[in-house]
């Protein structure tokens, strides 16, 4: 029979043979996720190759010293065994435990949105800062919706009050064109005429300054979409290291036996209110204003 | 339709408060008060003779659906006509509003041209 630590350590080879070209071609095409996956996929084959197996080696090495101890009525040395057995098995644990809080600590502590030098962001913690990033965005917006509808409010009687203005100067023209006016009504229209021109500049001149900072106001779009594009990718992170303490916990469950009884579950209460549906497409979402109507209306609305 | 009809905006969101309080003035309704969730609408509408809401739906403090289902038992208030203007998009969260009672629904982005079709069929029906 072959030696398991050196068929392990084939398979590893082959493993790292096959994903070798894969991870590089992931690299030199930018997709740096899929790199990523490419690495973990590898550092688990490595694993397997090195602690995983390195333990069961150890297991059956003592387990048959603790059959022949047993056998020769040597209980003392037996439990000694038997301990180094449990040794080995707490080792393995706590050196994925270490591993794996170890890459959490890096994902939250890597994280960095815009890092200042000269910022002192060590007694913050970096989810609090991106809590603090989050909070940024929403007063951003907050303040650029505010801006533009107070912008739209001061512009909407303006555009008002030319338009009455020049209706109510067109229906006067139109007495002149007719030739049914007074001289003193003449004398007072072309007076009004006059400054209906001023106002006009005026007013347009303000109009146009105030769309210019409707424009302007747009600028967090920028911004939030920076800091939005740092806190996902630190929550890609942070799944990544999730995914690999599931794993973790499996191998747990696995090692020492744990059966987990039920199914994760998961019961959301509709009434509470859910937030936009980002997928337009999932079959219980409507996409639009007509399949609202469409759906009310089969319910007799 | 009564222009003059006391309208009750209720989001969690000042600037929707805002944009829903243009566009009803641009309906020619300039008679609307905010409330920014149904904890604070509710005492308003106690007190005040609203004749119509306009609600969000997922609010902190009480939601609009709890909003609306208080009105419904409401002796004096539950004839009044609820609009719900949401983000909400689930089919069986509209359903349940349905039958809770509300008078319409507008689900969030929406079109000006969407919120007065809505309002106009509201009170075709409450006036007819």
């Amino acid at each position: 029979m072959a030696d398991p630590k050196k068929q392990i350590a084939l398979d590893f080879h082959k493993t790292l043979k096959d994903l070798a070209p894969v991870l590089l071609q992931h690299v030199e095409q930018g997709h740096m996720d899929e790199a990523t996956a490419t690495l973990v996929t590898l550092q688990h084959a490595r694993q397997a190759g090195s602690k995983d197996n390195e333990f069961a080696a150890v297991l059956k090495e003592k387990a048959g010293e603790l059959h022949r101890r047993i056998e020769a009525g040597e209980l003392e040395s037996a439990l000694v065994t038997l301990q180094e057995m449990q040794d080995a098995r707490d080792r393995g644990l706590y050196l994925e435990v270490g591993r794996l809080t170890r890459a959490l600590h890096n994902a939250i502590t890597n994280f960095h949105i815009d890092s200042d030098p000269s910022e002192r962001v060590e007694a913050l913690s970096e989810m609090s800062d991106a809590t603090d990033r989050l909070d940024y965005v929403i007063q951003l917006t907050e303040k650029a919706a505010n801006t533009t509808l107070d912008l739209v409010e001061e512009s909407l009687p303006l555009a008002e009050g030319l338009s009455v203005e020049s209706v109510r100067l067109k229906a006067e023209w139109k007495r002149l064109v007719d030739r049914d006016i007074s001289a003193d009504e003449f004398r007072t229209l072309y007076r009004e005429v006059d400054s209906f021109f001023d106002q006009v500049t005026d007013q347009t001149g303000q109009l146009s300054n105030n769309l210019s900072n409707i424009l302007m106001a747009q600028d967090f779009q920028d911004l939030t979409g920076q800091v939005i594009n740092r806190v996902t990718g630190l929550v890609k992170e942070i799944e990544a290291s999730l995914v690999d303490l599931v794993y973790m916990a499996s191998q747990v469950e696995e090692i020492t036996g744990i059966v987990r009884d039920g199914k994760p579950t998961r019961e959301k209460d509709n009434l509470k209110g859910e937030g936009p549906q980002i997928n337009k497409a999932a079959e219980d979402v409507v996409s639009n204003q007509d399949d609202v109507d469409d759906l009310l209306s089969s319910l007799g609305f | 339709m009564n222009k003059n009809m006391k309208i009750l905006v209720v989001d969690d969101f000042s600037t929707m408060r805002r944009i829903v309080k243009n566009l009803l003035r641009d309906l020619g309704f300039s008679n609307t008060h905010e409330a920014d969730d149904g904890n604070t609408a509710w005492p308003m509408l106690q007190s005040g003779e609203f004749d119509f809401v306009v609600t969000d739906w997922n609010m902190p403090g009480m939601t609009g659906m709890d909003l609306l289902k208080k009105i419904r038992a409401d002796e004096r208030l539950k004839s009044t006509p609820v609009l719900m203007v949401t983000a909400e998009a689930k089919r069986d969260q509209i359903v349940a509003a349905a039958q809770a009672g509300v008078n319409g629904y507008v689900v969030k982005p929406f079109t000006a041209a969407a919120l007065k079709e809505k309002i106009e069929r509201i009170f075709e029906r409450v006036d007819g």
